[in-house]
């Protein structure tokens, strides 16, 4: 039970219960489909800008605990971030999930939280499918994005 | 020595089904320090070691290229490859060899039927019939020859149960519908067609039936004279045998008629720059160098489930689908997808609150293989209103132990999340 238990931490079970910015935003400046073929699991993503400012973000869809996780955490913590800080995460978040090499930087926070899916390579997609919709939409993409 | 193995007639029917679980080398290990629980054999089954040993004596003493050489190894070689050819078409009593056509797998079957037969014999105005029970490959290969001939595709709808709905399946067959094309056990929902009466219908109707068998070889004893089916398509990894071969069945009047599909060596009979002339069934479809050796596995694969009593079988996979489902009911939230009165032995299920994906990594944890997802069948989880299921599939190797490790792996999961 002990992987299991860092792959399901307290916060990744906490936010797949009660996920954070749960929904569609009307007025949203980027609107973003991302599908993980792998289990046919979609979501939405929702960016609303300030200028460089990620004013607003929210998402909707289906999925595993881990995707759903990593999507309320990821818009919890970019949420009035600028569009820098976030590309920024994006390449942290992406280097802690795709190799064990390093240990996360302290300034993940809770996103270190993902960190679990290492140990399990089917389910590294599912925690980065919110990251790539989130880059995608940044770099004002309208088009679906896929994992693969 | 002797390229063929030797059929024993003789030896009477297997009827011990509990017996045959020792012969799989792969159930005997431990994955995350727990016994293996294999319950994934619909997405592909485990080998056993008779067909190990075929493969490995083809691989290492017979290996040669067949058809087309003179010495020792190559009439070997040839030997093994065709006598696999006729214990397939023995096993599923086709009428002639010319009938078995070698590919790689149910997919390749079903493309290179509906690329030959529908692309000569389609066009604008008509319809091929299928159902929303379809794997993917079932769907996609007639939806590409359906735009490209200007026919038309046409889903026969399936009941809250999981079965066809038989009374708009007879309304949709019309004088349009020129191919029916359905699958015989639905990999998602365990359902079994009936074949037999869909197969008469559709030829009522004057229309070519394709029977995607995938599912139904490790379960059925099937008998493709008595179906009275046009075509039928299998895979060699799903039925105990290696993957990269499956089988294409096809009435040989229709394959005579259907021209060819791939081009290349061993389908030809003279190659000019003038033209072609093909070569005779079931050359004519096999182009470049086949998968010996996965044939020569499939016939080993035949052999073994020839010996198999096929009444001791099914009651054996009867009994642990009926015990699965119960057990099923202990897990709060439960609920099987998939409850058609005629099932095979593949429990597909959801649990309120948990998504199938983490069901699938929890219950590795405790050793349990099941297959997560959507099973290549889409529509399917659209119909039932789901993105994903969780599918524990019975093979012959499974017993009751097997049931309570993927219980004891599905409570472990409900209290990690409740
Ligand atoms: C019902 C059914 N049809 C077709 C296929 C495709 O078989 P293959 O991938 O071996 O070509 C499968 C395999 O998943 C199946 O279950």
């Amino acid at each position: 039970m002990n992987e299991l238990q860092e792959l399901y931490r307290e916060v990744i079970l906490d936010h797949n219960r009660q996920p954070r910015n749960f929904g569609a935003i009307d007025d949203a400046d980027r609107v973003i489909d991302g599908v993980n073929p792998l289990c046919g699991d979609r979501m939405t993503l929702y960016v609303k800008l300030d200028g460089a400012t990620v004013q607003d973000v929210s998402f909707r869809g289906t999925g595993c605990a881990i995707s759903v996780a990593s999507s309320s955490l990821m818009t919890e913590r970019i949420k009035g971030a600028s569009i820098d800080e976030t590309m920024n995460l994006f390449e942290m978040v992406h280097d802690m999930l795709t190799s064990d090499a390093n240990e996360p930087p302290d300034k993940l926070d809770k996103l270190v939280a993902l960190a679990g899916v290492r140990e399990y390579p089917s389910r590294v997609k599912c925690a980065s499918l919110a990251w790539h919709a989130l880059r995608a939409a940044l770099k004002g993409a309208e088009h679906e994005v896929s994992t693969e | 020595m002797s390229a063929v193995a030797t059929k024993s007639p003789d030896l009477a029917p297997i009827t011990d089904i509990a017996s045959l679980r020792e012969d799989f080398p792969a159930l005997q290990q431990r994955v995350h320090g727990q016994p293996l629980t294999y319950l994934d054999s619909a997405a592909s089954s485990q080998c056993p070691q008779a067909v190990l040993d075929a493969v490995v004596r083809q691989q290492s003493l017979d290996h040669a290229n067949v058809h087309r050489g003179v010495h020792q190894l190559s009439e070997r070689s040839t030997l093994a490859y065709e006598s696999a050819r006729e214990r397939v078409r023995d096993y599923i009593n086709a009428a002639s060899e010319h009938e078995i056509v070698f590919t790689r797998g149910t997919t390749e079957s079903i493309n290179l039927v509906a690329e030959s037969l529908g692309g000569s014999r389609l066009s604008a105005g008509d319809e091929v019939l299928i159902t929303w029970m379809e794997h993917h490959s079932n769907i996609v290969p007639w939806q590409m020859i359906c735009e490209r001939t200007g026919a038309r595709l046409v889903p026969a709808p399936i009941t809250d149960a999981g079965e066809i709905d038989l009374e708009a399946f007879d309304r949709l067959l019309t004088d349009r519908t020129r191919i029916v094309a359905f699958v015989h056990i639905s990999n998602a929902l365990g359902t079994v067609n009936p074949a037999r009466e869909l197969i008469a219908k559709a030829h009522a109707a004057g229309a070519v039936v394709v029977v995607d068998g995938a599912q139904a070889m490790p379960h059925k004893r099937v008998d493709v004279r008595d179906l009275d089916c046009d075509f039928y398509a299998f895979s060699g990894h799903k039925m105990f045998a290696p993957t990269g071969i499956g089988v294409l069945y096809g009435k040989e009047r229709l394959l005579e008629e259907m021209p060819p599909w791939q081009g290349g060596g061993e389908m030809i009979l003279t190659v000019s720059f003038d033209g072609t002339t093909y070569n005779a069934l079931p050359c004519k479809f096999e182009a470049g160098t086949p998968n010996i050796t996965g044939a020569v596995g499939l016939g080993a694969a035949v052999d073994y489930l020839a010996r198999i009593d096929f009444a001791a079988l099914e009651a054996h996979e009867t009994a642990l689908l009926g015990h699965a489902s119960e057990r099923l009911t202990e897990i709060d939230g439960a609920r099987i997808i998939g409850t058609a009165a005629d099932k095979a032995s593949v429990l597909s299920f959801v649990i309120d609150g948990i998504h199938a994906h983490d069901v699938g990594t929890i219950v590795d944890a405790a050793g349990v293989a099941v297959r997560t997802g959507h099973h290549c069948a889409m529509p399917v989880m659209d119909r039932f209103g789901v993105a994903a299921t969780a599918r524990a599939s019975f093979a012959l190797y499974n017993d009751d132990d097997d049931i309570d490790r993927l219980i004891l792996g599905l409570r472990q999961a409900v209290e990690l999340f409740r």
